[in-house]
């Protein structure tokens, strides 16, 4: 039935709004990447010299690799030396110290994405660390996260005040060669956030993280370092936009999560970056690094996902499971519309004993959109006992949209238990002929179906950000019906 | 209230309708019993918008206006309701959530104020009673794992929360234990009313022991063949449809 496909189709029309650019004074690298680009970001941030070495090892790694070509994706060559790798709204001295320093401009956008700052703090319970292109510009909370011992601050200023820290843990979960885009990372990344629990602290609010790309021209290459120490609890949530522009623009992160004997990491990410428009002009490139490693006995990292944006996604959270009786999730949901790509999934890598991963990973195709579930489950031969499940589900809407799935499960211990069940399903003509007569026009249908479809993944997610969530889907999908 | 005429009605290019006649007045309930592949399903899923039917010829009127110029969504506002022979599941989207949605569309189209969430959850809770219903069904995902039976009560709940001007009920019989069947009765005649209409689609005369019709239509071969009172469906019952059909070749 053509004419249900392109009433779809319509209803799926990208509109992105968060694609409004900040007018603001930037200081910015001019494009390229030398050995002298790296050392000018680390003198920029006042690093020691063991970082700086870091990254021109890192650098000279990335050298020798070559771009990832595995995944599922087809986009023209990225021009390495094309991109500005700093960028930073130009602020005096030595930036903000507090809110009031903020360049009012950058707090209006933070404003028109729906975090008030100001009114974040009244209403208490969420931290926010923003990162506009690479400078991550305000923490708030500071204090009352102090009082309980937690560590939350940009990482540049982590290296400054809390160096024993950072370079005990950066770079042993995700190591610099790891892969091209990490290794990228390494070498330019201008920052990010640190986060710290000590033992047994349950950390006593949700931290966040909101990123933007404004710039033109610049990649945006953040690094993430949290660190639970035994027996410590954290939630953390991520968030990211960006300006529509006609080109497509680099995002490579890095996120390392530790999570020692009987702390639980919770990682959730909205990433909302702009997607390109209907014919597949600008959008984000997203090649993204996230891994986290149960370094103790039962420890545990979920990663929740909701991505709806960006042009590319290259993006495969994993945990190590390295802890007896460490426990890892990956709840993903991810909408590709218009020409969006992705290929993403996760790794559990069982190594200790008893450990246990749960994987559930929903995947939703509009229009002309390519979606991949590439997702690895290892078995270690030290790993007794270990169990997987994985639940892999695709939701079709139009009939010219892929949805793939690649599960590789690598078992080397008998006594592992893993499993892989895997559906793909669409929105049903009847579905919404049912929806249609209960007096529901076909966008409200289409989203009410949706949502309903990533249920098990946003139930994950702390409860103000499911809904963020929902609203997410649903301006995703919206269109120009009627 | 409605009033179909002289409509022809084909799927894929091949008629199905051919030039159906049928006049339903506000306040009667109206019972179509027919051969299977007779085009009763055709029938109301023609009146409620479901897509791929081709109106080649005829006109359906409701409450004055042109029904088939209207969107699906539209109809259903205006309080045409169609209880599926099939109904759908919608995994992960509550009853409650779709209920109140669906609600929510009908009552803004009346512009009458919404109801708040826990108005919304009370008249939901005492529908449920009232139908003899376990409120549990609220939480439960549309249709969801929802046995046959289930499902017909289902749309039972729907209709009942809905309150349409016109109820069609695709053999919302069918399929019935004892209970369930009482259930739906009780829930046809909860909503009849001088205002309102119903059109039954069944297979079994014992439905119309429990709400009794006003009038009960013999459709076959696209057509409206014989119309008559309550004692045609126990004629039916006895003599099946052969002599009708044969009447009509
Ligand atoms: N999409 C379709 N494509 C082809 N033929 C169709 C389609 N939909 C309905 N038909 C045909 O139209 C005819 C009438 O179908 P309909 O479902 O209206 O019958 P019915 O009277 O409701 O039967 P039953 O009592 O079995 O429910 C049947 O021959 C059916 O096969
Ligand atoms: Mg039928």
């Amino acid at each position: 039935m053509t004419d249900q496909n392109s009433a779809l189709e319509q209803l799926v029309q990208q509109r992105y709004e968060a694609g409004w650019v900040t007018d603001i004074e930037t200081e910015s690298l001019p494009p390229g990447l030398t050995e002298d680009t790296v050392r000018f970001i680390s003198a920029k941030k006042g690093e020691p010299d063991w970082l700086l070495a870091w990254r021109l090892q890192a650098l000279a790694r990335w050298r020798e690799m070559g771009e990832p070509s595995w995944a599922h994706l087809d986009y023209p060559p990225i021009d390495y030396q094309g991109i500005s790798y700093y960028s930073a709204p130009k602020s005096p001295g030595d930036g903000p110290k507090s809110l009031d320093e903020v360049d009012p401009e950058l707090l209006r956008t933070y404003e028109k994405l729906g975090i008030p700052l100001h009114e974040q703090q009244m209403l208490a319970g969420v931290a926010v660390d923003a990162v506009f292109d690479s400078v991550s510009v305000v923490t708030t909370f500071k204090k009352q996260l102090a009082e309980a011992g937690v560590i939350f601050c940009p990482i540049s200023e982590a290296v400054r005040d809390h160096p024993e820290l950072v370079q005990k843990y950066l770079g042993t979960v995700v190591p610099a060669r790891d892969n091209f885009f990490a290794a990228l990372n390494s070498a330019v990344f201008s920052d990010g956030s640190f986060v710290y629990v000590p033992k047994g602290v349950r950390c006593p609010m949700e931290l966040s993280t909101y990123f933007r790309i404004n710039a033109a021209n610049t990649g945006q290459f953040e690094r993430t370092l949290i660190v639970a120490d035994e027996g410590s609890h954290v939630s953390y949530l991520e968030g990211c936009t960006a300006p529509q522009r006609d080109e497509n623009q680099l995002h490579a992160a890095v996120v390392e999560l530790v999570a020692l004997g009987d702390a639980q990491i919770k990682y959730s990410t909205v990433q909302n970056w702009y997607p390109g428009d209907e014919q597949g002009r600008g959008g984000i490139y997203n090649f993204v690094t996230k891994r986290g490693l149960c370094a103790g006995a039962r420890a545990k990292i979920s990663w929740t996902q909701v991505e709806t944006g960006s042009a590319i996604t290259w993006k495969y959270p994993s945990v190590v499971l390295r802890g007896d009786q460490s426990v890892g999730e990956f709840y993903s949901v991810a909408l590709t519309r218009g020409r969006q790509q992705a290929d993403t999934g996760t790794k559990m890598i069982h190594i200790g004993k008893d450990t246990k991963s749960t994987i559930v990973s929903k995947g939703i195709s509009a229009v002309r959109s390519n979606n991949s579930y590439r997702g690895l489950v290892r078995i270690a031969p030290s790993a007794d006992g270990a169990r997987n499940h994985t639940q892999c589900d695709s939701l079709l809407i139009g009939d010219q949209c892929g949805a793939h799935t690649f599960p590789y499960i690598e078992s080397r211990n008998p006594s592992a238990i893993v499993e892989h069940e895997a559906t793909t399903s669409t929105v049903s003509d009847e579905q919404l002929f049912l929806c249609q007569q209960r007096g529901l026009d076909a966008e409200k249908a289409v989203s009410m179906i949706v949502n309903g479809f990533c249920k098990e993944v946003f139930r994950e997610l702390p409860m103000e950000f499911a809904v963020e969530a929902g609203k997410l889907l649903e301006v995703s999908l919206e269109g120009a019906v009627g | 209230m409605l009033n179909v005429s002289d409509l022809h009605v084909s799927v894929n290019g091949k008629e199905i309708l051919k030039g159906l006649t049928l006049e339903v007045k506000a306040g009667e309930v109206h019972a179509i019993m027919g051969p299977n592949g007779s085009g009763k399903s055709t029938l109301v899923g023609v009146l409620a918008g479901r897509p791929g039917y081709e109106v080649t010829a005829g006109t359906v009127q409701f409450k004055g206006q042109d029904l088939l110029s209207l969107e699906t969504e539209e109809r259903a506002r205006e309080g045409v309701f169609l209880a599926f022979q099939y109904p759908v599941e919608i995994p992960g989207v509550s009853n409650m959530e779709f209920l109140r949605a669906a609600v929510e569309a009908v009552r803004g189209h009346r512009q009458q104020a919404p109801l708040s969430a826990p108005e919304f959850m009370k008249l939901a809770r005492q529908t449920c009673t009232e139908l003899d219903l376990d409120p549990s069904f609220l939480k439960r995902g549309v249709n969801e794992g929802f046995s046959g039976g289930e499902k017909k009560r289902n749309e039972i709940l729907q209709m009942s929360l809905l309150e349409p001007a016109l109820a069609l009920l695709d053999e919302t019989d069918s399929g019935l234990d004892i209970d369930a069947l009482q259930v739906v009765a009780q829930g046809v005649n909860r909503l009849r009313s001088p205002e309102r209409a119903v059109v039954m689609v069944t297979h079994y005369q014992r439905l119309l022991n429990h709400v009794v019709p006003d009038q009960v239509h013999v459709l076959a071969e696209g057509r409206i063949v014989r119309s008559g009172g309550r004692e045609l469906a126990l004629e039916l019952e006895e003599k099946g449809y052969g002599w009708l059909t044969g009447e009509t070749a």
